[in-house]
This record gives C-alpha cells, sequence and structure tokens, in this order.
C-alpha cells in the first residue's frame, strides 16, 4: 500500500534521511526502532506530507504523494498521531476528536464515528467535556489516537505512542494499538519498547542515522544476534 | 434610596454598556492576536473605517440605518481580508516589528486617505435617539442599543467559535499551529478566515459607535489606546480575559468620571494599567483562551 523509493530528506544542510526504500501492505503493522536521532520521527514526517523530500518517491496505492501540500495528505488516507500526543490542552476530548474529522469526508460521519471512537475507548466517553489537558498520561494517548482514527486512514502512523508513560500504561497503549489492529487499520509505529513492538507488528525496520540498518519480519529481527545485543541487551 | 443613590446607580449601569461596547471593541483585535500572532496597530483605523462606511451610506446615499450597518461588518470584514492578504501574510515569516511597522503605515494612510475624502470635519448620522427613564433612572437609548448590539455579536462569535468546524479550527490553531496541517486544515485559509471575522468584529463595533459619537479622521485614538490597553491587560489573545478587562476599565472610568472628571478617570485607568503590567506583565488572566 505504502511504498518509499530511495528517499532522502533533511533540515536546511543537514541531511536526516538517506536513501530510505520502506514498504508497508495493507492490513500490515509494521515497526520502526532505532536509537535517539536515527530519523525515525522525520521518516513519519515525510511520509505525511510535513516535511518534503529530497530525492526518491513515494506512493499509496500506487498514486504518488510527491507535492501534494501537507494538508491533503490526510484526505488521501493518512493520518499522522505526532511525536509527544500534541492534543490541543485547552479544548475538550470531544473538540480534539472533531478536529481529528475536519475533513469533509469524516465530517459527514461524525456522530457515527465519535460513536465508534467512544466504543473503542469508553473512558473517552467518560471524559468527553475534560479539557483534553488535564487527561492523565495514558487518557491523553486515548484521545491521541482517537483522534487520528476519526477520519478513518488507510494508513496510521503512530510515533512513539508509548513515550514518557509508566509501565503499567506502556503495556495498556500496546494493548489500544492492538485493538486498532483488530479493527483493520494498517499501522506504520515507531517505538523505543523493540521487545514489546515486535509482539505487536508483522515486520519491522532497524534505522539508524538516517538508514536503514535491518529489516525483516517481527520473528526474524527477535532472534537476531545484532539486535539482541546492540538494543535489547540480550 | 436618596436621589444620589440613583445617580450612582445610573453610573453604574452606563459603565456596564460602555463595558460592552470597549468589550467588543477588544475582541477582534484580540482574535487576531490570538490565532494569528499579530498585532493589528491600526484597528482602530479600521474601525473608523466602518464608521465612514455607515454615514456615507445612510447620510450621504440615503441607505436605510440597517442596510448600512450591515455593509460596514461586510466592508470592514472585507479590509481585514485585505489587510491580512496584502499586508500580513507576505510579513508573516519575519521578525514582528515588521508587521508592526507595516500595520502602523496602514493607521497613517487610512488616517491620510479619510481626510482626503471626508476632510477633517467632524461627522455624524444626525440620529436623536431617546432617552429612557425607568422609575428615576435616566439610560440613553442609544446606549442600551449599542450594548444590546455588542452582546449579539460576542454570543454570535462565541457561537461560531465553539459550534463550527472552522471556528474550532480557529481555536485550535490558536493552541499548536505546526500540527494542523495534519488534522487537513490549511493554516492560510484559516488566517484569512480570522482576518475576516475580525475585521467583521471591528465592523460591528463602528456600528455602536457611530450612534454615540461624531466620526472624524482622528477617531482612532479616542478609543484606539482604551481598546489595546484591555487586550493586553486581559492577557493579550485571551478573548474572555479582555472581555473581563472591558467591563473592569468601563466601571472605572464611569464611576471615576462621576466623582473626579472623565479626565482624571482615564488617567487612573492608565495608571491602573501600567501597575498591573508591573506585577502581572502577561496579563490579570492567563494568556489566550
Ligand atoms: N526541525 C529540525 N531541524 C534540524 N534538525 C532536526 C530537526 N528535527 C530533527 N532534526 C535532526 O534530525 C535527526 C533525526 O531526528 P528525528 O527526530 O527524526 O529522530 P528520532 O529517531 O525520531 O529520535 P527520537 O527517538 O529521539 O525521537 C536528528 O539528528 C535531529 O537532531
Ligand atoms: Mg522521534
Amino acid at each position: 500500500m505504502l511504498t518509499l523509493r530511495d528517499v532522502s530528506a533533511g533540515y536546511g544542510s543537514f541531511q536526516a534521511l538517506f536513501e530510505i526504500s520502506l514498504e508497508v501492505s495493507a492490513g500490515e503493522a509494521v515497526a520502526v526502532i532505532g536509537p535517539n536521532g536515527a530519523g525515525k520521527t522525520t521518516l513519519l514526517r515525510v511520509i505525511s506530507g510535513q516535511l518534503p523530500i529530497l530525492s526518491g518517491s513515494i506512493t499509496l496505492q500506487g498514486r504518488s504523494l510527491l507535492g501534494l501540500p501537507a494538508h491533503r495528505f490526510i484526505e488521501e488516507g493518512i493520518a499522522h498521531c505526532p511525536e509527544n500526543r500534541r492534543l490541543f490542552p485547552r479544548m475538550t476530548v470531544e473538540d480534539n476528536l472533531r478536529m481529528g474529522a475536519f475533513i469533509p469526508t469524516a465530517r459527514r460521519h461524525f456522530a457515527e464515528r465519535l460513536d465508534w471512537v467512544y466504543a473503542l475507548f469508553p473512558r473517552l466517553r467518560e471524559r468527553r467535556g475534560q479539557l483534553a489537558g488535564t487527561l492523565s498520561g495514558g487518557e491523553q494517548q486515548m484521545c491521541a489516537l482517537g483522534r487520528a482514527l476519526m477520519s478513518h486512514p488507510k494508513l496510521l502512523l503512530l510515533d512513539e505512542p508509548s513515550a514518557g508513560l509508566a509501565p503499567v500504561l506502556v503495556m495498556q497503549v500496546f494493548d489500544l494499538v492492538r485493538r486498532i489492529r483488530a479493527e483493520g487499520f494498517t499501522v506504520l509505529i515507531v517505538e523505543q519498547n523493540i521487545q514489546q513492538a515486535l509482539e505487536l507488528v508483522d515486520r519491522a525496520y532497524l534505522l539508524e542515522v538516517g538508514k536503514v540498518k535491518l529489516s525483516g519480519t517481527a520473528g526474524e529481527l527477535k532472534n537476531n544476534q545484532f539486535l539482541r545485543q546492540a538494543y535489547m541487551g540480550l | 434610596m436618596g436621589i444620589f443613590d440613583f445617580y450612582l446607580l445610573e453610573t453604574i449601569i452606563n459603565g456596564v454598556l460602555f463595558g460592552g461596547v470597549l468589550a467588543l471593541l477588544a475582541l477582534g483585535l484580540n482574535l487576531v492576536f490570538g490565532v494569528i500572532d499579530v498585532i493589528w496597530i491600526a484597528y482602530a483605523e479600521i474601525v473608523m473605517v466602518g464608521m465612514y462606511i455607515i454615514y456615507y451610506l445612510n447620510v450621504v446615499l440615503g441607505w436605510p440605518l440597517v442596510f448600512a450597518a450591515l455593509a460596514s461588518i461586510l466592508g470592514v470584514g472585507v479590509v481585514g481580508l485585505l489587510v491580512h492578504a496584502l499586508i500580513i501574510s507576505p510579513l508573516l515569516d519575519t521578525p514582528p516589528i515588521n508587521q508592526l511597522l507595516a500595520t502602523g503605515g496602514l493607521l497613517f494612510f487610512l488616517q491620510s486617505f479619510a481626510t482626503l475624502i471626508f476632510g477633517a470635519e467632524f461627522r455624524n448620522l444626525g440620529l436623536s435617539m431617546p432617552i429612557l427613564q425607568f422609575f428615576e433612572l435616566y439610560i440613553s437609548f442609544s446606549r442600551l442599543l449599542a450594548f444590546g448590539t455588542a452582546l449579539v455579536g460576542m454570543i454570535a462569535l462565541y457561537l461560531f467559535l465553539t459550534r463550527t468546524y472552522i471556528g474550532t479550527a480557529i481555536r485550535a490553531v490558536a493552541q499548536d499551529r505546526e500540527i494542523m496541517s495534519l488534522m487537513g486544515v490549511n493554516t492560510r485559509k484559516v488566517y484569512l478566515i480570522t482576518s475576516a471575522v475580525g475585521g467583521g468584529m471591528a465592523g460591528l463595533a463602528a456600528i455602536l459607535l457611530v450612534l454615540q459619537q461624531d466620526v472624524h479622521p482622528f477617531i482612532g485614538y479616542t478609543f484606539g489606546p482604551i481598546t489595546f490597553m484591555i487586550c493586553v491587560m486581559g492577557g493579550l489573545g485571551n478573548l474572555l480575559g479582555g472581555f473581563l478587562a472591558a467591563f473592569i476599565m468601563s466601571q472605572i472610568i464611569s464611576i471615576g468620571s462621576f466623582y473626579v472628571s472623565t479626565e482624571l478617570a482615564y488617567v487612573i485607568a492608565f495608571i491602573l494599567f501600567i501597575a498591573v503590567m508591573f506585577i502581572r506583565p502577561e496579563g490579570l488572566f492567563q494568556r489566550r483562551a
């Protein structure tokens, strides 16, 4: 469904991604793992059109996304749940979800989508009128996931959904993502919790200083000697 | 109650009515600042444009006042849109001082332009509005009308910002502009709409002012400073803060005028403003609603 071919990108004269090739098939869950500063967030920002690429190609279901303005990517079916959640803190949970359904196709189905997200995350229904900034960390993550789901994306990009949460909440967030998968969504997830991520996804890519160092199925990577030693301390 | 108390009550009521007008005046400026992070220095002169629109259509062309008033809202809304498209937008990514200087330039341009077309004379609609009497209270009908109109305008803006997608997006931009494109929102479009709505609010404020006072090219100086003070005191960009600050200031001015004199009342208001700025530089209320 999503295909990246030799994509390079950067910030000014600093190049952050070097000829990345990556594939996500429909219905798949794929992880991008790697150390801090490897370029994981940059990669997601490229895929959701927030950062223009220097060279290479990006296609979604065979259609090129090059040259599309950033705000059009969600209409193409790419929803991006950004690093640090980035909720609108002084807006209610429901208004945050409303923003997730801003595009015309989602607006038409707002009421039913809202019900659906509330059914998926019942906690959000209880908190619907609360300001998002006053939610607990776990609830905020639910709200961020719900907001991204309101557009019913073909591809859901998640940037470290478990970051900054207590261990028990990390488990909970992985559970939420599992539920989203079970709904049939295609997911590309960036994660630092490599072991847990590999339990969740079908395949993964290891990024190091802007390059794909390793890639394979979750099973293969779980047994990969280099990955186990360098990143899992095993 | 003695007769004296009625005077004081009348003063307080007039203060509330005046507060409504100030609150509406502050609203457009505050909205634009909160969302676009830009200060229209020429805001009061943009309001003046609306006053001249009403004067011209009503007095010179003989339009009914209601249509002239609607034309002011629309016309000044377009002015707001143009201010953004022609002046602010090209300077958006440059240091804020450029935007201040550019809208400052607009201030002098509008003053000169008004002088060129209408001359420096004081103009008014020549309306004579009744004074209403409730028991022993005397309230001017034009003030009441202005207050009512301000209230309707503020409620309309509130509903727009809370009940519509674009209004919700406008509030969202004020909180996190960088991720708006992830929501599918074109921020450039939101800025244009916000500027048009801010201009429309200025056009509405023009109606209230022209009901009560003469218009001339330098009228901006009479209410511009107090409008800016209210916005800053309420926490620039904080719509609710500006609303409350407007009523605080109007009471100070109204009661001050009653006990001492109007000039001294303004002096007191300005001193209070300076004191607030020393104690709470971010304004009485938190920045941004
Ligand atoms: N806005 C920016 N301007 C300049 N350089 C940037 C910018 N954002 C990121 N970088 C640089 O690009 C590189 C990749 O950053 P990126 O945020 O993609 O890493 P990451 O893999 O997501 O790291 P983390 O795990 O810490 O989130 C880093 O060296 C970073 O310093
Ligand atoms: Mg990152």
